[in-house]
């Protein structure tokens, strides 16, 4: 309870944390504009909505790792997320137009519960808990991140599924006038993403709503995402508005694009190279590093499963893995 | 107003001796500048959360305009009967061999950390770098042969042997394409540009 916040006091410069102190210091100004402005709900409410605001009394997951942290600044400036444009600084540049709320998610399929569901309905029903994941994008660079959210296993037994949810799709906002690069056929929009059920209700199966303690900036799939840690980043999808448990498999945007790089499964594997790139290193983008430091840092061996074998490689014994990537 | 008429018959021979001595120390400088702006945003911190993906791709982009610069010099002549372009052909193309050495160094000294087997084994395995690599090993040849000496050395040969050029160029555009996810736009608008230049160069052979 050392970090809890009062009420009303949502970002309280004994609460910034470096590494990102200046980035910090520009949204904490923009906060306080916007609320001074009154453009802002929930100021004084305990919930925190908006990109930016720290979250109040958060627990502690049961996941995490003493490796060093990527900076804030690299994890909200280096992203993929082609509705905003397919270079990596775009989305930070462009996803402000994006509106998070008011925010919906249609949930739907083999469920007893399916409906239209407010985002902040949800938080409602949820606890949040920071969770620090590995994070390994196929393009073979990885991070590492401290996620604010709660295990997807929580959210869906809410909905009830039936027997016959054997696969659960994700789909992203579709709107070209808040998402620019969605006016361009560089995918086949809206994205799509898909898990089988025992990986959805994997207990490392996260949908996050913040990343470093605060609310998750848009470029990095705000409202709400998926975080897949064992699986390639392209995996976890988000900004997602609607949920279907299906019972066949859906179709998932990357493997459609091109089924020979991208599987279903996608799930990070040394020994299964993309044809276009090895896959059996990384390049880990953490900590506050000088631009020789970074040129001069060292790929590191990448690990089956992203290192979470002991978690989920029992969710595909017997499947050839060459095969079902 | 009659004292004029001398100086003015002089003029224009002056004037066009003092920009053909200017044409090369300028085109030198304006082929620096991108080396300078990529300087300047290192300096300024601005390679952003993974530099050698920055350089590569920046060295990369550089290397195929330089290249498609150099190939529109014959075609600029042809279309416009200027001389200049020809006087500065083979320096462009050897500022296109400068960016291609910076690429293809990203990638074994700051990708790769010299380590030899992951360097094979990319060239070996990943088609888009053999194919880059054998782009970068066609460049080399015309760098090499770039020389007064080797213009008369080789003679006919050496305009067949720089007719590569255009190997280079289409190895190059292959090369992005296939390391590009989605967005082809880039890469195609090269590919479009080094059409246009080959099919000039195919009538005039033609004709």
């Amino acid at each position: 309870m050392a970090h809890s916040v009062r009420p009303g006091s949502e970002i309280p410069e004994s609460q910034v944390t470096s590494p990102a102190v200046c980035a910090e210091r520009r949204r904490f100004l923009k906060f306080t504009a916007a609320a001074a402005a009154g453009g802002i709900a929930g100021v004084g409410v305990a919930r925190a909505t908006q990109a930016g605001t720290k979250f109040t009394g958060l627990k502690k997951g049961g996941f995490t790792t003493d490796e060093e942290l990527t900076s804030f600044e690299d994890a909200t400036s280096y992203n993929n997320f082609y509705e905003f444009g397919t270079d990596k600084s775009d989305p930070a540049e462009y996803a402000h137009t994006l509106k998070t709320r008011p925010w919906t998610i249609v949930v739907e399929g083999e469920i007893d519960k399916p409906g239209t569901y407010d985002i902040d309905e949800i938080l409602g029903w949820m606890s949040l808990e920071e969770r620090i994941y590995r994070f390994r994008c196929v393009e073979a660079w990885s991070m590492v991140i401290p996620w604010v959210g709660f295990s997807m296993s929580d959210l869906v037994k809410h909905f009830r599924p039936r027997a016959n949810a054997k696969y659960v799709e994700f789909e992203t906002l579709q709107d070209p006038e808040q998402m620019r690069g969605q006016r361009y056929p560089i995918l086949n929009w809206p994205y799509r993403e898909g898990l089988r059920m025992d990986e959805a209700m994997n207990p490392l199966t996260l949908l996050a709503v913040g990343i470093y303690g605060e609310v998750l900036p848009n470029q990095n799939g705000a409202p709400l995402r998926l975080v897949v840690p064992w699986k390639y980043g392209f995996k976890s999808i988000k900004s997602i508005v609607r949920i279907n448990f299906r019972e066949t498999q859906p179709p998932t945007t990357w493997n459609d694009s091109a089924p020979r790089e991208y599987g279903f499964y996608s799930n990070v594997n040394p020994d299964r190279p993309h044809p276009r790139w090895s896959q059996a290193k990384e390049r880990r983008i953490a900590g506050e590093r000088t631009l020789m430091e970074s040129l001069f840092t060292t790929r590191i061996p990448t690990l089956p499963f992203n290192g979470y074998g002991e978690h989920v490689a029992s969710l595909y014994t017997g499947m050839d893995l060459q095969k079902h990537y | 107003m009659n004292g004029g008429s001398s100086s003015r018959l002089h003029a224009p021979a002056g004037d066009a001796t003092r920009l053909r001595l200017l044409l090369k120390p300028v085109v030198f400088l304006v082929c620096l500048l991108p080396l300078a702006s990529l300087i300047m945003t290192a300096v300024q911190d601005g390679l952003g959360a993974n530099p050698v993906e920055a350089i590569t791709a920046w060295s990369g982009q550089w290397t195929l305009r330089m290249l498609l610069v150099t190939l529109a010099m014959s075609p600029l002549r042809q279309w416009f009967a200027w001389r200049w372009p020809l006087q500065i052909r083979r320096m462009l193309g050897l500022f296109t061999f400068f960016y291609v050495c910076l690429h293809f160094l990203t990638f074994v000294w700051f990708d790769h950390a010299f380590l030899l087997m992951d360097i094979l084994g990319d060239i070996i395995k990943k088609p888009y770098i053999t194919v880059g690599f054998i782009a970068w090993c066609v460049l080399l040849a015309l760098a090499v042969t770039s020389n007064s000496y080797s213009v008369r050395r080789l003679r006919r040969g050496w305009q067949r042997l720089h007719r590569g050029a255009y190997l280079a160029a289409l190895g190059g555009i292959v090369h992005y394409m296939w390391l590009v996810k989605a967005d082809y736009s880039e890469p195609m608008l090269y590919l479009g540009i080094c059409t246009l230049l080959f099919l000039t160069r195919l009538v005039a052979l033609l004709r």
